[in-house]
């Protein structure tokens, strides 16, 4: 079992069509999951693509952050989540670098409990990056 | 000097009571050790061999005086009555709790300084020029930018968990006393066609692989620095080794792939990140920049100076050693030297902080800075000052007259604190300074940067030192390397190794040798020792620190 968190907390996960890798069959993949190993620019964008998932194998491999920017920029509107061992103290950096949601294990859900991570939900506030950027 | 908005002050608390909670979920369990560490660390908290250390950010190593005695007042209620300055412009408290450090960071929060970001795989507090806003030589003020920069790299969301640490620093003037091609990105304010730009400098560091850093664009306007910087982050992050954390610099990225593959890629998304800023970071650069604006100086008479200078020689030796031109004639600027012969590099007493902060707003309209080489800077004096302060600070124990001479060492904490040293670099340096003040030559030899560092990872910047040490460890026995003709400035040059090393008695007369042989070498008292080192390459001194060799060669 998993736990979905969003600026509302925890829930169950509600995205069950599964996901394909990134390479050319994905063309038309209406899920992609990405590891951090991945460069962004390569993902294939194709326009029935709903949901993507970038996997956080460890909490100190910040890849996924800069892997999530890159697709918001590259015009990515879709579903994007991150997944694995992401901690709570990281939920505002996800938020603000483009991710909808995390995606954690019960082990981590039940070490830090949905109110750790509520704690974060105010990601919007004190942003120096809101105030330098339109 | 730029004083904290409302937007600073929130969210300085609002850090420091994320930073709380962490301590107290770790001491609950919710938080691991491993995954608290990097939490601390990007709060200034280390594990040393001792105890814990808090490292607090000399923002651009500007102070106030009243954060100069909030540094004091740390220093006595949380720690021994003292810090240490480094050379990245931090402070260090050596002793504190760690269930006291968020109630230290509270009380730095009271006078807008912090410990943010000085530590950990993420983007350090931005270094510049110690002299910024006063040097004659200036072409603009780094400070704004530096700030302008800590703001966009304080808790930017991307760059928390590098895959290493990342230092950015900021000149303003051609002649660099900021090492900026000894950082991972270092930054030249420069004029081109009347228009302000920056000469970008990628992939410098010392450490175990010491690189003098690369030109990654010869002028990006100053408008581009957010975009253009953010472009760079974003391709170190994804590109930069995570499989060796011994390969992960961004100087070894640079190395495997190529400069000119770094620059098409942080070209390409740069494009793109351009036109996520529309102008509110030059805005704020804008409002920065009038905060900077120079204390209006005072004119009057110099002639206390002059004749100070006449007739007290203590005076006069002083002044000729630890002043530096300003681009007012009138004022100069005053190096405070933390090394008096036989004290440590870098440690300023409370008493003394306190001695300084006064005295910077008695005669130094109320700024201080910390220099890379472990000073104390009042940027602003007007000369017929001069007379009163050097008494005051002589009082103090603090009008060691010795910046840029063989004493001026810098040194790291090495095994005296540092829990990666393997070898002690403060007990060296002290040796050195007392031993040439017994010989009373410092003078005669002139201008000498000695840098010590007690491991490889180059804190004390050896590899661009005149003369540089580093302590090793050789089967449980310290070890002294010597490197010769390294170089800090603008000419950034990586010293070349002497040869075999010393141990720890030895390198006090090895050093004492090397100095001996170019008192001997130079070919007029002007030429100084980096100049003759240049002339005449390593070979003569080589036989200088090796005399057996020579011997058996002969
Ligand atoms: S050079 Fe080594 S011993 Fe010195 S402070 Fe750095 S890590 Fe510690």
């Amino acid at each position: 079992m998993t736990t979905i968190v969003t600026d509302a907390g925890f829930a169950a996960d509600d995205w069950n069509r599964g996901y394909a890798k990134p390479n050319a069959a994905a063309n038309d993949a209406l899920a992609l999951h990405l590891e951090p190993d991945t460069d962004p620019d390569q993902v294939p964008l194709s326009p029935g693509l709903e949901m993507i998932r970038v996997n956080f194998p460890s909490f100190s491999d910040g890849r996924g952050f800069s892997i999530a920017r890159q697709l918001r920029l590259r015009g990515f509107a879709g579903r994007l989540r991150a997944c694995g061992h992401v901690l709570a103290d990281q939920y505002a950096m996800a938020r603000r670098s483009g991710f909808d949601e995390v995606e954690i294990d019960d082990d981590l859900a039940a070490r830090q409990p949905e109110d750790q991570w509520l704690a974060r939900a105010n990601w919007r506030d004190h942003d120096y990056q809101s105030r330098l950027r339109g | 000097m730029y004083v904290y908005s409302e937007f600073d002050n929130a969210f300085l608390a609002e850090r420091n009571a994320q930073f709380r909670a962490q301590v107290e979920r770790r001491v609950s369990g919710a938080l691991t050790e491993d995954e608290f560490k990097p939490l601390r660390l990007m709060n200034g908290v280390y594990l040393q061999l001792h105890a814990y250390m808090l490292r607090v950010a000399i923002p651009y190593g500007t102070l106030n005086s009243a954060q100069m005695r909030k540094l004091a007042e740390l220093a006595d209620r949380w720690d021994k009555g003292y810090g240490h300055f480094t050379t990245r412009q931090n402070i260090q408290y050596n002793w504190p709790k760690l269930t006291d450090i968020p109630d230290m960071l509270d009380s730095l929060a009271e006078v807008g300084l912090h410990a943010i970001q000085t530590s950990g795989n993420t983007i350090r507090n931005v270094t510049a020029d110690h002299f910024a806003g006063a040097a004659a030589d200036e072409i603009a003020d780094p400070r704004p930018v530096a700030e302008l920069i800590r703001q966009w790299s304080t808790d930017h969301p991307e760059f928390q968990f590098l895959g290493r640490k990342f230092k950015i620093g900021v000149t303003g003037s051609a002649n660099d006393r900021a090492v900026i091609k000894a950082h991972d990105i270092g930054l030249r304010i420069l004029e081109r066609d009347g228009e302000t730009g920056f000469q970008v400098v990628i992939g410098g560091g010392l450490g175990r692989t010491p690189m003098i850093g690369k030109v990654l664009r010869d002028f990006l306007p100053r408008a581009d620095l957010l975009p253009y910087l953010e472009a760079a982050l974003s391709v170190y992050n994804l590109l930069g080794r995570r499989d060796n954390k011994y390969k992960a610099r961004i100087k070894i990225t640079v190395h495997e792939h190529g400069i000119d593959a770094i620059r098409d890629r942080v070209e390409t998304l740069f494009e793109r990140l351009r036109t996520t800023f529309v102008g509110l970071d030059q805005a704020r650069l804008d409002d920065i920049e009038a905060a900077f604006a120079p204390p209006a100086l005072r004119g009057a008479s110099v002639a206390a100076f002059e004749t100070a200078c006449k007739t007290d020689p203590v005076f006069r030796s002083w002044a000729d050693t630890n002043l530096a031109e300003h681009r007012d004639p009138d004022h100069a600027i005053v190096s405070i030297s933390l090394k008096a012969h036989g004290a440590t590099p870098g440690d300023a007493s409370s008493e003394q902080m306190r001695v300084m902060a006064d005295l910077a707003e008695r005669f130094g309209y109320n700024e201080l800075r910390i220099s890379h080489e472990q000073n104390v800077i009042l940027p602003h004096v007007h000369k017929s000052d001069l007379p009163a302060l050097h008494a005051a600070l002589k009082a103090a124990g603090l009008a060691t007259a010795n910046i840029g001479l063989i004493s001026d060492i810098i040194a790291c904490p090495g095994m005296d604190y540092c829990a990666l040293a393997t070898a002690r670099s403060i007990p060296i340096a002290q040796e050195i300074a007392t031993r040439f003040d017994e010989l009373k030559i410092e003078n005669d030899i002139g201008p000498l940067k000695i840098k010590i560092s007690g491991c490889i990872n180059a804190c004390g910047h050896h590899h661009v030192g005149h003369i540089g040490i580093l302590g090793l460890d050789r089967a449980g026995v310290e070890n002294y390397q010597i490197t010769l003709g390294g170089d800090a400035t603008q000419d950034a040059v990586i010293g070349e190794r002497a040869g075999p090393g010393f141990s720890a008695d030895e390198i006090v007369p090895a050093i004492e040798r090397l100095v001996q042989a170019y008192l001997d070498l130079r070919t007029e008292p002007a030429e100084t020792f980096l100049q003759t080192y240049r002339r005449t390459g390593l070979a003569p001194f080589k036989s200088a620190l090796y005399p057996e060799a020579r011997a058996h060669a002969a």
